[in-house]
């Protein structure tokens, strides 16, 4: 498999504190790529540093050998890289396609002014949704009226429906019951199936073992080591995210 | 797994529904009014009563608009009448120095424009409540009104601001249908364009919006502007009402136009708008008063019948989904 996305020495300081020490890791095309770790291990931030929000102070992140300089979320999501937040930065009060739509709205051009396009976009988000195959309702229903896993769908259908590349969840099933689990991690596996890089942030070690294709694994701001998964146990896994292995 | 392409728009199970009731407390308290007052005084719904009713609702509305745009952000402006006070002394300043008329509408226009674009960036970019900073604007405002007006009114005679007031199509005035068309264009804004959806967005949750790139400074400093525009735009049609630019305070216009806003049903907490609402709750607000004066009753009723109104349709709003 072919690095899509690597890191290669990214280190970040907040102030004396520091989040990233020499991170190196990759992200293979076509894979769920898994990163695990203890929490303050520095997983959130560097995954902040792909998504652009974080500007690493050494190091470089490159994406199809090409070096990225993020400065922003925009400059992250040009380039094909796609953030569902742990907080879902959905809008309660509007609707799902306007959420599908949020700062990309399809507008009718008329000089200097557009006006929405509301019949297109409700159309395009109802494909979107199809396309998932996830129980959501109608595209016109606020998201205030949606369960958490039908929230976390619209979030990955989000991310997934820009054609981007990469998608990064951090830790899209932590507030989901089992079943809701289930279909997230069903969608999640879409996304790979359809030749999407999944970069996943999880505490959760069935799910790590069950979805990804390869493990990197943080601890104290270092990456302290990778495996593909189908060759390590939650043991190891385990070891490394404790320090018991070195 | 099946998907429901779209849920009907209007059933009758709607009517039913408290929150339907609530969403449409504005016109339907309108409407009870307007049969209330009609039975108790027939001259209530005369051509020329309702003429004179939206003629005096014409401010209101124009200055509900704006504060619309600001709630809609989770926002309040405090200093909505004071702006249309400095807006208003501001044209009487450059009229009363042969500057003509058309100039004397910019100057009211920009003063108001920039005395909100300051709120805007105070918010913004300060990092304070906007509770705060507009309640520092009233006064500042109202204090900058009086200094250069040096607290006295000037008096503004001109035939077209004569016609303005008086003139019009019909049972509606010019200013009525200036107040018309200020609505029609902030309802394609809120609803037909990326700033509208934008503005919702930032007082639905500022995070989330940050989060798809939405730059929500900008957009709070926009509705503070608009609203400051807005009551610049005001301060012509009072000055024009009125024949004079007076450094008056105007707080009932403040506290109309939030009652308004909350009686068209617009959350406080921003993220959810309507332009028709606020603009029904202004109709409502002005046929209030309008009908108790005809039925005789004093003036010292008319605050407490509105804040009785308004009090009741926030009651009502609670039950919204």
């Amino acid at each position: 498999m072919s690095a899509l996305l690597s890191a290669d020495g990214v280190s970040l300081a907040f102030g004396s504190v520091q989040a990233l020490k020499d991170v190196s890791l990759t992200v293979a095309e076509g894979e769920i790529t898994a990163l695990v770790g203890d929490n303050g291990a520095g997983k959130s931030t560097l995954v902040r540093c792909i998504a652009g929000v974080h500007r690493p102070d050494h190091g470089t992140i490159t994406m199809r050998g090409e070096s990225l300089h993020l400065k922003s979320p925009e400059d992250a999501r040009e380039q094909g890289i796609e953030t569902v937040h742990q907080n879902l930065a959905l809008v309660e009060d509007l609707t799902v396609w306007q959420n599908l739509f949020l700062n990309r709205e399809l507008v009718h051009k008329m000089g200097p002014f557009g006006l929405l396009d509301r019949r297109r976009m409700q159309r395009q988000a109802r494909e979107m949704v199809a396309t998932l195959a996830v129980n959501v309702p109608a595209v016109g229903s606020r998201v205030r009226r949606l369960s958490g896993g039908q929230r976390q769908a619209v979030a990955i259908c989000r991310a997934a429906g820009f054609s981007s590349q990469l998608v990064i969840m951090d830790e899209p099933t932590a507030a989901l019951g089992v079943q809701e689990t289930a279909r997230v991690e069903e969608l999640i596996t879409k996304l790979r199936d359809d030749g999407r890089a999944v970069l996943l942030i999880s505490h959760n070690f069935d799910q790590v073992m069950r979805l990804s294709d390869q493990v990197w694994v943080m601890r104290a701001g270092r990456c302290v080591g990778g495996r593909r998964t189908a060759d390590t146990t939650g043991q190891e896994i385990v070891g490394l995210i404790t320090g018991a292995i070195q | 797994m099946t998907t429901v392409a779209a849920t009907p728009r209007f059933n009758t199970g709607r009517l039913k529904d408290v929150s339907f009731w609530a969403e449409w407390a504005a016109a339907i308290g309108l409407v009870l009014l307007v049969i209330v007052f009609q039975i108790l005084n027939p001259t209530f719904l005369s051509t020329g009563n309702i003429a004179s009713m939206l003629v005096a609702a014409a401010i209101l509305v124009i200055l509900a608009v704006g504060q619309t745009f600001v709630v809609a952000t989770g926002g309040i402006d405090l200093s909505v009448a004071s702006m249309m006070t400095l807006g208003a002394v501001g044209f009487g300043q450059a009229y009363s120095h042969g500057w003509g008329l058309t100039w004397s509408c910019l100057v009211a226009v920009a003063v108001g424009a920039v005395t909100g674009l300051i709120n805007g960036l105070v918010i913004a970019k300060g990092r304070i409540t906007d509770f705060i900073v507009t309640l520092g604007m009233l006064s500042a405002a109202s204090g900058a009104a009086l200094i250069l007006a040096d607290g006295k009114p000037v008096t503004v005679i001109d035939t077209t601001l004569l016609q303005l007031s008086t003139g019009g199509i019909g049972v509606f005035g010019w200013t009525v249908l200036i107040a018309a068309v200020v609505a029609i264009i902030a309802h394609v804004l809120v609803f037909w364009t990326r700033f509208g959806t934008h503005v919702l967005a930032t007082g639905g949750s500022r995070e989330a919006a940050n989060a798809t790139g939405i730059n929500t400074d900008r957009i709070k400093i926009a509705v503070y502007a608009v609203s400051g525009l807005l009551a610049g735009l005001a301060a012509i049609l009072l000055v024009a009402r009125v024949g004079a630019a007076e450094p008056a305070s105007n707080t009932s216009f403040l506290l109309n136009s939030v009652a308004a806003v909350v009686l068209g049903g617009v959350s406080l907490l921003g993220g959810r708008a309507t332009i028709a609402g606020p603009v029904i709750g202004a109709l409502l607000l002005t046929a209030l008063t309008n009908g108790l004066t005809l039925l005789g009753v004093s003036q010292f009723y008319q605050p407490l019948a509105v804040g009785f109104v308004v009090v009741l349709a926030a009651l009502l709003t609670r039950f919204q989904k």
